[in-house]
């Protein structure tokens, strides 16, 4: 390879347990590039990048670094050739400043002193024109001043060899906009970097070159003014695929839940949901975009009764019944008493939605068990229930009463929307159900929730892919730091109108601001 | 060269999560264990008497079950612990640390003690009895009420509440073992009823200890029911595993903790009773013996499952009284059982980790040598 | 009376602030030592084995001589609770085994370990009381300043300056009690209780002020960042729950050597070592506040001796005292919940880097 190979890494292989996260990845990035690792989630990018910077011990294959050979036992080692990586699940403790989490593992020579970090941090922050108060506790910031400080961190240690996983899947375009121009001053002054996304527009906008990972294997890499799009999407998926999502026309939609100016402050003051007031339809499928955390999940808890609510109303008009009941401030249990259908696949699987530890059968019978007078519970019915799902659903497990813990991410899904569409609901909400999931997974989960559409089931989906909203919504609602910015119809709108719906409410706040 | 050759080392071996062991092969890593545990065990009794190591474990196993009465003792002994590891093991499985089983036994014991003193010749049996029973529960029950109220509403730490009621329920017990006391201002209160025996556990047979026994391994078998059938059961296996699933399937988290503890406290309550109702017919500050705290070790190394429990108590009970007449035999001190208990359960412990992880050695090939 | 009761308190806390400053290390680097009062134990009774076989040694009590009357017990108190503190870091830092249970099972070892040679030594002794008494080594652990002579020298001093104190000695007498009570209250103790203090300040300004402090409680409140940031959060693991035990096992040596005036019972030293970890929450993980902590639980802990007319039966109500107000403080404290004050994030878990 050239002479200016920053890293170069020959066959490596990871595997956990009997899963192969990596299969013989050969990798090469040159000082002043940036090189763009492009795959599906689950494909083995950021496994691969843990093991460059220490995290992971590879099973088998060579690093080199500036040609020589190395091993990289654990991250100081990694910090020891100049290796620094900006995690997506931000590696930082939340009781400390943003100084003391910089300066955290060092080993400078002078007396420790936190005042003169903190200066020193400040002249970084100047220089590539961050703003960052070194003082302030991280648990008190925004995700955006969280990677900031993430980015410092590294540029603190004079690293020359940056890895960044899924930078901007927490920014506004604004702010990857800023941070993009920032890698781009970083790459000429030789430093190389390495950006982990499967966002294509990002990958064509800002590298030098693509390497593609598909299923953990490595497939080719490119430079990226020779490509384009449909290639890199070929790559990637293995065929080409147009996302030729059914979307059938809502069968006489009715208004099923009608939430009106809930207001909802966390226990910091910070008003995470903000006068949001909308109605969802029988029959049709309501989207929410949004930044990641702009209180999506917030609103599906409060619906689903997990949150508590300052004010508003959260009407539901029950089919069988004609009644209008207010599910505000209810728990679960008295939303069910009231007759109300309401599934829930929350964004947190394995930590809410289902139990880990225990096997298929236990976990159907997470919203069944209470049925019947008895004290004892029954198991033949979710037993029934899961054998059904995995075959259905075409669930790959050993058996029903393997630990769903075992199962890979897309088959842990299935058996949570399985169960959830089980109970025959009325109202069906998922937050992100196809995150994580290859695309044979993800269609599976599409057709389930049209399925469910189609049956005048009233359907909200919380997605992250803007394609994907726009081509399976009936309309999408797009909220911004807790508050509702506009609801659009998803056969006539562009990805550009929801793109400046999702930052409205910031630029209006630092519009305020400047 | 030599500073490039050090980066080159690759680590000797790196450890990694076993993704899940056949059950023959985890039996196999714990009997290991024991087995390891009771060689370092002869090896340290050696070093302290002198004797030859097989002279020491017959010394051991006659200890323990050398005579009938050694048996009914161990039987007993094992009952008494078996119950208390009960009553901590559904508190565990919700991952609420209750290490306060030692004062809940203790105050069960004591409610016991009262009535005995208080109505023992004013009551008739069939009154005094079910007054007993109940008044047992209740304490043992009520002693573990506080600190799971305490949890549940502000999630006060439950582990040093836990404890700290130990040591109340300990000066507790001192309190009206002085108010009691025969005679007057002794600090001890001696046998009670010893004339009339009432309030005691009837023998069944001739033997004192079977009705304990009875009602332990009808406990166990409840327990076990309970925990793997039941729906109360149900929720505390979601309590404990995910606090954040049970509040979404609409489990009442602050109602499952209060209920358990409940119930954990009344088992400790009944431990009581069989204490001094049942076995010592008195009551001093050492009446719960540790149990609270050996039950916690007993309920976690059988993985909560009540009837491994049966094993793993008596395992532990074995030990104790095979260490102690080793003790007596060789004119060691008699904390030498807990010297004993204590590396076994190192062991044990120890042990899990083989059973959870593997140790991958590195194939032998020279990156050095490139 | 108010003096001598502050005096008592202190000598009861002493202890106790070296068992909660150790266990505060601990803590801080994320590992919950349930083991606390065993290791105290065994730097008790490992104190006391230095102490008897140096005794033993020699032919007359004259022969003594302070440097090794002090440095034998002293080392191997400090060898065998760093024993102990290898034993918990090995079992949950390397074999990642569940904290509580290796905690208990610590401390059933060490108070069996406590005991057994403690019945072992007595029974050497062949004494008629079941205590062992090394009262030749434990005069260099309790010696203090001398008060008295300091404060006549005082005085004499300054009846010698200012002529009208020694004209009318008797009104100035207030001076010279005053300089006794300071005394008292301030000067009274033997070197081991000043180095607690001195311990508990300097654990205090390390895990506040330092490089080494900073990366400790890293460990502690997030191992996967410290380990991220190149922490090797095993080693402070390690480091600071076996500092943290050498610490603590102090507490068990300055109780015999010290407060026990040389004197070993089984099982005198009692439940202090749980108070210990009670302290700990308490002090809301400060060991400077610590110190204050334990004097006052120093003080509940003998406050029944103090109050006048108390039959045995309400003494016994009074030994209630310390463990009502930990309850209390633990309410407290959950009550407030400042962020700042919680207890170390990952406390009580182990863990593996490679965790999926």
């Amino acid at each position: 390879m050239g002479a200016n190979a920053a890293i170069e890494l020959k066959n490596i292989t990871k595997t956990f347990g009997s899963v192969v996260a990596n299969k013989d990845v050969c990798l090469t990035v040159n000082r002043g590039e940036i090189l763009s690792i492009l795959g599906e989630n689950g494909s083995g990018k950021t496994t691969l990048m843990n093991m460059i910077s220490g995290i992971y011990y590879p099973d088998s294959g060579h690093i080199f670094i500036d040609g020589k050979e190395v091993v990289i036992r654990s991250p100081r080692d990694a910090f020891d050739y100049k290796i620094g990586m900006i995690h997506q699940h931000f590696k930082l403790v939340d009781v400390f400043s943003a100084a003391e989490n910089i300066v955290l593992g060092l080993d400078e020579k002078d007396k420790f002193n936190i005042k003169r970090s903190a200066a020193k941090i400040k002249e970084i922050s100047e220089q590539y024109g961050f703003e960052i108060d070194p003082m302030k506790k991280i648990y008190e910031m925004s995700v955006s001043e969280k990677q900031t400080v993430e980015i410092i961190k590294v540029l603190y240690r004079g690293a020359d060899i940056l890895i960044l996983d899924e930078p901007t899947a927490v920014l506004t375009p604004q702010e990857t906009q800023k941070l993009f121009a920032i890698l781009r001053r970083m790459r000429d002054d030789g430093k190389a970097i390495i950006i982990i996304t499967h966002k294509l527009h990002e990958v064509l906008s800002l590298s030098d070159r693509v390497a593609v990972l598909r299923k953990g294997e490595y497939i080719d890499t490119v430079n990226t003014a020779e490509t384009n799009e449909a290639e890199l999407t070929e790559m990637m998926v293995g065929k080409k695929i147009s996302l030729n999502i059914e979307r059938g026309e809502p069968k006489d939609p009715t208004d099923r839940l009608v939430v009106k100016n809930i207001n909802c402050v966390s226990r910091e003051g910070v008003k995470l949901l903000d006068d949001v007031s909308f109605t969802a339809r029988s029959g049709e499928i309501l989207g929410i975009a949004g930044i990641a955390g702009s209180g999506q999940r917030e609103l599906l808890e409060a619906i689903a009764g997990l949150q508590h609510l300052e004010n508003g109303e959260i009407l539901y008009n029950n089919p069988k019944t004609g009644t209008h009941d207010n599910l505000r401030d209810k728990t679960p249990m008295q939303i069910r008493d009231l007759g109300v259908r309401l599934s829930f696949v929350p964004e947190d699987r394995l930590g809410m939605g289902l139990v880990g530890n225990m096997d298929i059968v236990d976990n159907m019978m997470l919203r069944s068990y209470r049925k019947g007078h008895s004290m004892f519970l029954e198991r033949k019915s979710p037993k029934s229930l899961a054998e059904k799902i995995i075959e259905q659903l075409e669930v790959v497990t050993p058996s029903a009463s393997t630990p769903v813990r075992r199962l890979s991410g897309g088959n842990v899904q299935k058996v949570l929307v399985g169960r959830e569409i089980a109970a025959s609901p009325t109202v069906l909400m998922a937050a992100y159900p196809v995150r994580g999931l290859d695309i044979n997974s993800s269609y599976t989960i599409y057709n389930l929730l049209n399925e469910q559409k189609e049956k005048g089931v009233a359907v909200i989906f919380v997605g992250e892919d803007l394609d994907v909203l726009i081509e399976l919504c009936d309309r999408i609602m797009v909220i911004g730091s807790g508050r509702i910015t506009g609801i659009v119809d998803g056969r006539s709108t562009t990805k550009e109108e929801i793109g400046l719906l999702m930052t409205k409410t910031q630029r209006e706040e630092n519009g305020g601001a400047l | 060269m030599e500073n490039h050759e050090k980066h080159i080392r690759e680590p000797f071996f790196h450890i990694a999560k076993r993704d899940t062991v056949v059950w023959w092969l985890a039996w196999l890593i714990r009997i290991a264990s024991v087995a390891a545990a009771l060689i370092v065990c002869a090896i340290v009794t050696v070093l302290l008497t002198g004797e030859n190591p097989i002279q020491v474990y017959i010394t051991m196993i006659d200890g323990a079950i050398g005579t009938e009465r050694r048996i009914w003792g161990l039987l007993q002994n094992t009952a008494m612990l078996l119950c208390v590891s009960l009553a901590v093991t559904p508190a565990f499985k919700m991952k609420f640390w209750n290490i306060g089983a030692e004062g809940q036994v203790l105050v069960g014991g004591l409610a016991t003690a009262a009535c005995m003193i208080l109505f023992g010749d004013k009551l008739p049996l069939i009154v005094l009895m079910p007054l007993i029973i109940a008044a047992s529960i209740v304490a043992g029950a009520v002693w573990a009420l506080i600190p799971a109220i305490f949890k549940a509403k502000w999630n006060t730490n439950e582990t040093l509440f836990t404890l700290m009621m130990n040591y109340i329920a300990i000066q507790l017990v001192s309190f009206f073992t002085y108010q009691w006391s025969v005679p007057k201002g002794s600090g001890q209160i001696g046998v009670i009823n010893q004339d009339t025996r009432a309030g005691w556990l009837p023998e069944i047979g001739d033997n004192d200890y079977l009705i304990n026994i009875l009602i332990v391994a009808a406990l166990t078998f409840a327990m076990y029911v309970y925990l793997k059938y039941s729906k109360h059961g149900y929720e505390i296996s979601v309590v404990g595993e995910s606090e954040n699933t049970a509040r979404y399937i609409g489990i009442n988290v602050k109602k499952v903790i209060i209920r358990t503890m409940l119930l954990s406290g009344a088992i400790c309550g009944i431990a009581g009773l069989l204490l001094v109702s049942g076995t010592d017919h008195t009551i001093t500050r050492d009446t719960a013996a540790g149990r609270g705290f050996t039950a916690i070790m007993v309920s976690w190394l059988a993985k909560f499952n009540p009837l491994v429990m049966i094993f793993t108590a008596l395992l532990i009970v074995f030990l104790e009284k095979g260490a102690i007449e080793i003790s007596t035999i060789f004119g060691l001190n008699a904390a030498f059982s807990e010297i004993i208990t204590g590396i076994i359960i190192f062991f044990i412990i120890g042990s899990e980790f083989f059973i959870n992880y593997t140790i991958k050695f590195r194939k032998s090939k020279g990156g050095a040598a490139q | 009376m108010i003096t001598s009761f502050i005096h008592r308190a202190v000598m009861q806390g002493i202890p106790l602030l070296f068992g909660s400053t150790g266990e505060i290390i601990t803590e801080k680097s994320g590992n919950l030592n349930l083991g606390i009062p065993g290791i105290m134990y065994v730097g008790g009774i490992s104190g006391v084995i230095g102490a008897f076989l140096y005794e033993q040694s020699l032919d007359t009590p004259q022969d003594a001589n302070a440097f090794f009357a002090i440095i034998i017990p002293l080392l191997s108190c400090m060898i065998g609770s760093l024993l102990m503190g290898l034993i918990y870091s090995f079992l949950t830092t390397t074999l990642r085994a569940n904290q509580n249970v290796t905690g208990l099972a610590l401390t059933t070892f060490g108070v069996g370990f406590g005991n057994f040679f403690g019945g072992s030594l007595i029974k050497l002794t062949e004494s008629e009381m079941p205590s062992i008494t090394l009262s030749t080594t434990s005069k260099f652990f309790s010696k203090t300043l001398p008060i008295d002579d300091i404060v006549n020298s005082i005085f004499n001093f300054l009846c010698q300056t200012f002529p009208s104190i020694a004209e009318h000695t008797e009104n100035y007498l207030w001076i010279k009690n005053g300089l006794l009570g300071f005394g008292e209250i301030f000067l009274s103790y033997s070197f081991l209780a000043y180095s607690a203090i001195v311990i508990a300040l300097l654990a205090s300004f390390t895990l506040k002020r330092t490089r080494t402090g900073l990366q400790l409680r890293a460990v502690g409140e997030n191992p996967a960042t410290a380990d991220a940031a190149g922490i090797n959060v095993n080693r402070y693991k390690y480091l600071a729950t076996c500092i943290g035990s050498v610490i603590a096992g102090l507490g068990g040596l300055y109780y015999v050597m010290d407060y026990a005036n040389g004197i070993w019972s089984n099982d005198a030293f009692g439940d202090r070592g749980w108070l210990a970890i009670a302290l700990v929450i308490f002090a809301v993980w400060k060991p400077n506040l610590s110190i204050i902590g334990s004097i006052l639980f120093g003080g509940l802990f003998i406050v029944h001796n103090y109050i006048p007319n108390l039959s045995v039966n309400t003494q016994e109500i009074f030994k209630m005292l310390p463990y009502v107000v930990t309850i209390i403080v633990l309410v407290v404290v959950s009550l407030r919940k400042k962020r700042e004050n919680q207890n170390p994030a990952s406390l009580g878990l182990s863990y593996f880097r490679e965790e999926r």
